[in-house]
């Protein structure tokens, strides 16, 4: 594997002649079953850790990170839940105002840039807070404590829309956020948040940064006004309606602490929809319909979080490794908070939105059909942003935060079984090995059952869609090329040379409404690192001198997490418009993220000129 | 494909043929009453911080946990006295580091510099070493065994996932971790890091205003 470097060669050997032996056991006619009963499988579709057969990684002194193996748990049991919606407020008391309101507890320090312009219409209330869940079925995991917005994770979904173009003011909307976490943290978490909105076109002071946090008994309003990039420049009251995203996610940002606090629950989900993906079947796109989001007879766009977690054998409960650097893996799979799910569908067409919150492990999602076949279905965007079309694709890549939207067609397929199962193999936080598991060896993360009964399909086909919004152009001349080289010293995450410093080391500032086109290199060996950029979505020029590809693993498109891989090097192309304020380019594994890979930047009206910040 | 019998597979996996008992661990869920009801806490210290006797700079013995970490605010990192790479420099940081926390040091915050190197650094090779960066009391340098100092490194996850690097002592990782032991809040940060920026993630993990430090901490033994 030439992306190997030579010091890693002894541990590829070790990890190859495991997977040989994984194949071996199949090849000699083990089948799943006899591994069961020897107990050499789980049922989630893993090996159990044993010398020179799992993937799990030993240390150089020769033992397994003492890593706690979860409990036995029965897959595909749980309903996958769909995540409830959050209703609007009437009001908020005290009411909002464009200065923070320190007197009355907010924890804001920038007053609103856009309020004036944009006044929220509706408004919206949530309060960080303890609660209590079950992740798996009922008597086998004891009651977990988790954070959650509203107590739960994910957290309510909200639902949202663009304003119609001409008054774009109609989609702006605020959110109260309250901190009450407790003190007690049961082992890890750290109850001081702040929230990203991923990747709204968000004033910045309401962005998240992540040295804007709240302690507890404070409140933090946020301003999302939900207009397009472009409405107070290119494209001056509408907005360019190519820069519209339609699904993003909501997380804890703490500066340090964001992997503890986003594995305790600490994310939700937050869609937008518009006069074009209308979240109605009969209008607009016709992608399938959104409904309630709750009524499996009416609500066929359904999004999937994902995340794996580990769970303490002598306690039953949620672990988080502490003192690791290098990214966490689990061991159990959740989609919306149950470890390994059913969803029951009907024979039609569905949009799944397809969200990895982490913390490290990134995947390749197939949907394995009925004798280990490969289902082939529709992507349509990616992080959000729709493709110039849909693309028909056997799989989807994703790393922490990068987001799918995809559509899965279940017609004529009634009374039959698909997975989503994930094949790509991960064996430690540095990223996958670049091995792609055979049909039906990977991780099988939810069952999906078509025995739902039959109910009219109105969506279009996908293969009759000839193109969304398009792409706005990246011809425009950049203001300025600027490099971002990730590379690792002393255990450490440095870009450009320098290790990451602290809240006050602003290291490079954009001019607004200006165009710049960054590289980004990856130096650091065997790692790979999901780069994500607050505020504005960029779109590949090139990677490793390629063009992005439109097929098989999608890389062209507008994004938000630029999946990094070895020795990598891309170039992107961003606009920066409309606010300004402090952002943060970073890792997205959150475990490096939160071990300082990341570099603060801000959007102003004058700019600098440093191409290696 | 070579065919492969049971005999073949247990020796591959080296395990006993005992195939039941791994069963009944691997596949059946066990009862919610099997969990044992542990503090968090006391799975933080089961777990990451053993019952280790090491040896001080001053020549004194101390436990791991109970007299280094229990109770107390603590901030750690890795060292070898005669390492011409990271080390020096993070501990001249930490000496700002040290000033600026001023009469809280050996109160309720102290440091550890665990090394790496147990055999060349004898508690006098350490002592000389403090002495030379005028490390005030609260800062202890540790020493112990070699499997001792390794279990050390380990549990505090100073190792590196690639073998080589990891073996390479003289690029060793130059993180500084932090914590609370009974807030259970624990964080990381570059052991180069601005000396006024360490001290604020410090904050972090501080006692918060309404609470009390827990009695009878501080004061080494």
């Amino acid at each position: 594997m030439a992306h190997i470097s030579k010091r890693n060669r002894r541990r590829e050997k070790d990890r190859q002649t495991a997977a040989n032996n994984r194949r071996e056991l199949i090849a000699a006619g083990f089948k799943r079953r006899d591994l069961l009963k020897m107990g050499l499988l789980t049922t989630a579709g893993m090996l159990i850790s044993k010398k020179g057969l799992s993937a799990h990684p030993l240390t150089s002194a020769g033992f397994a990170y003492d890593d706690p193996e979860s409990p036995p748990t029965t897959p595909f049991v749980e309903n996958m839940p769909r995540i409830p919606v959050l209703a609007p407020v009437a009001s908020l008391t005290p009411a909002p105002t464009i200065a923070p309101n320190t007197p009355a507890g907010e924890a804001r320090t920038v007053p609103h840039q856009a309020f004036a312009q944009f006044p929220p219409l509706r408004f919206y209330e949530m309060s960080e807070q303890a609660g209590t869940v079950l992740m798996a079925p009922p008597g086998e995991l004891p009651p977990q404590t988790i954070w959650g917005f509203n107590g739960i994770t994910p957290g309510p979904m909200i639902v949202e829309r663009y304003g119609p173009l001409g008054s774009p003011q109609a989609g702006s909307v605020l959110l109260r956020l309250r901190n009450n976490l407790p003190v007690n943290n049961g082992g890890f978490g750290l109850p001081s948040v702040t929230e990203h909105l991923h990747n709204g076109h968000t004033p910045l002071e309401s962005d998240g940064f992540p040295c804007f946090f709240m302690e507890r008994g404070q409140f933090y309003d946020h301003h999302y006004p939900n207009v397009y990039a472009g409405i107070n420049s290119t494209h001056p009251g509408t907005g360019d309606i190519r820069e519209a995203m339609h699904t993003l996610w909501y997380h804890d940002h703490r500066i340090d602490h964001t992997a503890e606090n986003t594995y305790k629950g600490l994310a939700g989900t937050y869609i937008l929809f518009n006069e074009f993906d209308t979240g109605n079947e009969n209008t607009g796109f016709r992608l399938p319909s959104f409904g309630d989001g709750q009524n499996p007879l009416t609500s066929f766009d359904i999004y999937m979080m994902f995340n794996d977690k580990v769970f303490d054998e002598v306690t039953g409960l949620l672990a988080f490794d502490l003192f690791n650097t290098d990214g966490i893996l689990g061991d159990k799979f959740l989609v919306n908070g149950k470890i390994q799910p059913v969803l029951h569908v009907s024979p039609r067409r569905y949009r799944f939105r397809w969200l990895n919150t982490g913390p490290s492990r990134f995947y390749q999602m197939f949907v394995l059909g009925p004798n280990n076949s490969t289902k082939s279905f529709w992507q349509i965007s990616t992080d959000g942003n729709l493709m110039e079309r849909p693309v028909q694709v056997n799989s989807v890549r994703f790393s922490v935060a990068e987001r799918n939207d995809v559509i899965v067609d279940f017609t004529g397929q009634a009374g039959k079984t698909f997975y989503l199962e994930n094949r790509l193999e991960q064996e430690d936080g540095r990223g996958p090995t670049g091995d792609v598991l055979p049909a039906g060896q990977g991780q099988k993360i939810l069952k999906i059952v078509v025995d739902g009964p039959v109910v009219p399909d109105n969506s279009i086909d996908p293969a009759l869609i000839t193109q969304f919004y398009g792409f706005p152009n990246t011809t425009d001349a950049p203001r300025i090329t600027r490099t971002f080289r990730f590379e690792r010293g002393n255990g450490q995450w440095q870009v450009n040379g320098q290790l990451v410093g602290n809240c006050n080391n602003i290291r490079f500032a954009i001019k607004r409404n200006s165009v710049e086109k960054w590289i980004f290199q990856n130096n650091s060996g065997g790692w790979q690192h999901p780069i994500h950029m607050h505020f504005e979505e960029f779109q590949t020029l090139s990677i490793n001198g390629q063009a992005p590809s439109n097929s098989g693993l999608i890389t062209k498109g507008r994004k938000d997490v630029f999946r990094l891989e070895h020795n990598m090097e891309a170039v992107v192309f961003f606009r920066f418009r409309d606010f300004v304020g402090k952002i943060p380019l970073h890792c997205h594994n959150v475990v490096h993220e939160d071990h300082a890979m990341m570099v603060l930047g801000e959007i102003n009206d004058v700019g600098d000129n440093k191409t290696q910040p | 494909m070579t065919t492969m019998n049971r005999r073949c597979l247990v020796k591959l996996l080296g395990t006993t043929p005992f195939i039941g008992a791994t069963l009944a661990h691997a596949q059946t869920p066990p009862a919610l009453a099997t969990f044992k009801n542990i503090s968090s806490r006391e799975r933080i210290r089961q777990r990451y911080f053993p019952d280790l006797v090491l040896t001080s700079h001053e020549g004194r013995k101390v436990r791991f946990y109970d007299d280094l970490i229990k109770d107390k605010i603590v901030i750690f990192n890795m060292m070898y006295a005669k390492c011409d790479g990271i080390c020096m420099p993070i501990t001249m940081n930490l000496v700002k580091v040290q000033k600026l926390l001023g009469n809280r040091m050996g109160k309720d915050i102290f440091m550890y510099s665990f090394t790496l190197k147990p055999k060349e650094d004898t508690p006098m090779v350490l002592k000389h070493y403090a002495h030379m960066h005028r490390v005030k009391p609260g800062w202890l340098f540790l020493t112990g065994s070699e499997a001792d100092m390794e279990t050390v490194r380990q549990k505090l996850g100073y190792v590196d996932p690639d073998p080589e690097v990891d073996k390479d002592k003289s690029n060793h990782i130059g993180i500084i971790k932090y914590g609370n032991e009974p807030l259970e809040r624990w964080g990381g940060c570059p052991g180069l890091s601005n000396p006024a920026w360490i001290v604020e993630t410090l904050s972090w993990v501080d006692w918060p205003k309404d609470m009390k430090a827990p009695a009878g901490r501080g004061g080494q033994r």
